[in-house]
């Protein structure tokens, strides 16, 4: 039972990181793997101020502020140098390498004796319970606050531009800066994922945001399957749908280690999970025709 | 209301497959005029709508709307003037959107689109209305992607939102041509009924001669990248389809 919930806990806060991906692969069609270094980026910025004894909300801006200019970087270099944006993301994420580790110091930072934000809200006893409210109220609140946003016209101008540049330009809307700020939005996104799990793990290490795009991919392939399986047409509806495509992706990985699969094959095991999310509705189609 | 100077445009310049599009082009359009642009393919005829929108700047001229330069304005700042219908059906919406959001994004061409909800009831309320001036029966599908619909519908909502905000040009770019002639016909006449309303000036490029003769009070062919005609008033209206027929003999 605790196996699963930590599963489901897991799969909530890497939940922002899906949000940002969604963003990035679905409404604005840009394959963006800035992932890998802006999710490490929050952690090691989170850990630095918290082990400083920051405050929790302060820590929680820090994060959202240098996972948008990340973001940023790889939007300014695919737009402005019109670099592709599949190696623009490697470069930035390349270099961020690099700089987190200068942030850290080290390549591993404990987060034992500072307030966490899974402390700091505790209500309930067990501290499993804790975990599942604090990250379920993260995320409410984010994906209210994304939800929002996306019904904005500031929103709607948003999807618009990943749907139709011809029609955006002729409506008046400069689609390199939305880019750029959908960008900044999706990686802001992804920071606060790695800023709730280096508090939920008590430590941020410097290879923890390793192949974590595949994991986001592999969760929001869940949810649009999901999505287009039922006709959702609801924003707020779709964000719900990514959000469980991200926990359920977490159910499947831990339901591969119970069954025995060594943890260090988890790589080879998520790799193998997005492409089978991918691939087998491919062939059940190519078998239909 | 439009005035291009000298405008030269050659793509691919310096290179084997270097075409000329434009050659030295001076055109004034008056506010309310109704261009019909006719010319064979590859007549300059786009390139020259393209020009005046900014999606194409010119190797050389300048452009003017309003009395400001424009030239090296991008289409997006354009957008302030102009409205585009594109040959295309699916370039001038989006097709994921619901037609309430594309319609949102139309009211707010010349604007800024701002963090707060835009799509409220009373705006529902006067999208409908407008929609159902139309006669297609779309009112009742507000909330249907527009990718769901036909070229046709398209074309006509497209139009449509080309006036939601304030608008001065209106370019039609074959907006019929992928169209059946029913459909092309209630594209046409909305058309027409919205420039007549609104008194919008209008470039107009179309292959169709009978469109050419009913269209417009002012008639330009294009002929390799210049201007061959240009027929304003009485003698356009007086214009004989044999004779444009000979135009591209």
């Amino acid at each position: 039972m605790v196996f699963y919930l930590t599963a489901l806990i897991q799969g909530l806060c890497l939940a922002a990181m899906g949000l940002g991906i969604f963003i990035t692969m679905k409404i604005f069609r840009i394959p963006d793997i800035t992932t890998d270094g802006s999710y490490t980026l929050g952690a090691a910025v989170t850990a630095v101020l918290l082990t400083q004894g920051w405050p929790l909300l302060p820590v929680a801006g820090a994060t959202v502020l240098v996972g948008a200019l990340a973001g940023v970087m790889t939007g300014l270099v695919h737009t402005r140098l019109k670099i592709d944006a599949l190696l623009a993301g490697i470069l930035v994420m390349t270099g961020l390498y690099s700089v987190n580790l200068s942030i850290l110091g080290r390549s591993n930072i404990p987060l034992i004796d500072v307030e966490t934000i899974f402390s700091s809200l505790a209500v309930f006893g067990r501290q499993v319970y804790n975990e599942l409210w604090v990250s379920l109220l993260f995320l409410v609140v984010l994906s209210g606050l994304l939800a929002y946003t996306l019904r904005t016209d500031f929103g709607i101008a948003m999807r618009a531009t990943g749907n139709s540049e011809s029609m955006t330009r002729a409506m008046g809307i400069n689609n390199d800066r939305m880019k750029i700020t959908g960008l900044a939005i999706a990686n802001a996104l992804t920071a606060l994922s790695g800023f709730l799990v280096a508090q939920y793990q008590n430590f941020t290490d410097i290879n923890m945001g390793i192949g974590i795009v595949l994991v986001g991919l592999g969760s929001v392939l869940i949810g649009d399957a999901l999505i287009s399986w039922l006709g959702i047409r609801h924003i707020w509806l779709q964000l719900g749908f990514v959000m469980a495509g991200c926990i359920l992706f977490q159910m499947v990985l831990a339901v591969a280690l119970s069954l025995g699969v060594n943890p260090n094959m988890l790589k080879l095991v998520t790799s193998v999970c997005v492409l089978a999310i991918v691939g087998l509705p491919r062939l059940v189609r190519r078998k239909k025709l | 209301m439009i005035e291009l100077r000298h405008i030269t445009k050659t793509f691919n310049r310096g290179e084997v497959n270097e075409v000329s599009a434009l050659d030295d082009v001076s055109l004034t359009i008056e506010a309310g005029e109704f261009v019909v642009l006719v010319g064979a393919n590859g007549s300059g005829k786009t390139t020259l709508l393209n020009v005046i929108a900014g999606a194409v700047l010119p190797s050389a001229g300048s452009v003017f709307l309003h009395g400001e330069d424009v030239t090296g304005l991008p289409e997006y700042k354009r957008s302030r003037w102009v409205a585009r219908v594109f040959q295309d059906p699916l370039g001038g919406t989006a097709p994921e959107l619901s037609i309430l959001d594309n319609f949102r994004l139309a009211a707010l061409r010349t604007r800024r689109k701002k963090l707060t909800i835009g799509v409220t009831e009373p705006f529902k309320a006067s999208v409908r209305e407008k929609i159902a001036g139309l006669g297609l029966g779309l009112e009742d599908k507000l909330h249907q992607p527009m990718g769901t619909l036909s070229g046709g519908q398209r074309q006509a909502l497209t139009l449509l939102m080309s006036v939601m905000d304030h608008t001065d040009i209106l370019l039609l770019d074959e907006p019929t041509a992928a169209l059946d002639p029913k459909s092309a016909e209630v594209v046409m006449e909305t058309a027409g009924r919205l420039i007549g309303q609104y008194n919008l000036t209008t470039l107009f490029i179309t292959h169709n001669l009978r469109e050419t003769q009913r269209f417009g009070n002012r008639l330009i062919q294009m002929a390799r990248g210049s201007i061959a005609r240009d027929l304003k008033g009485k003698e356009k209206k007086g214009l004989k389809l044999e004779e444009m027929y000979e135009w591209f003999g």
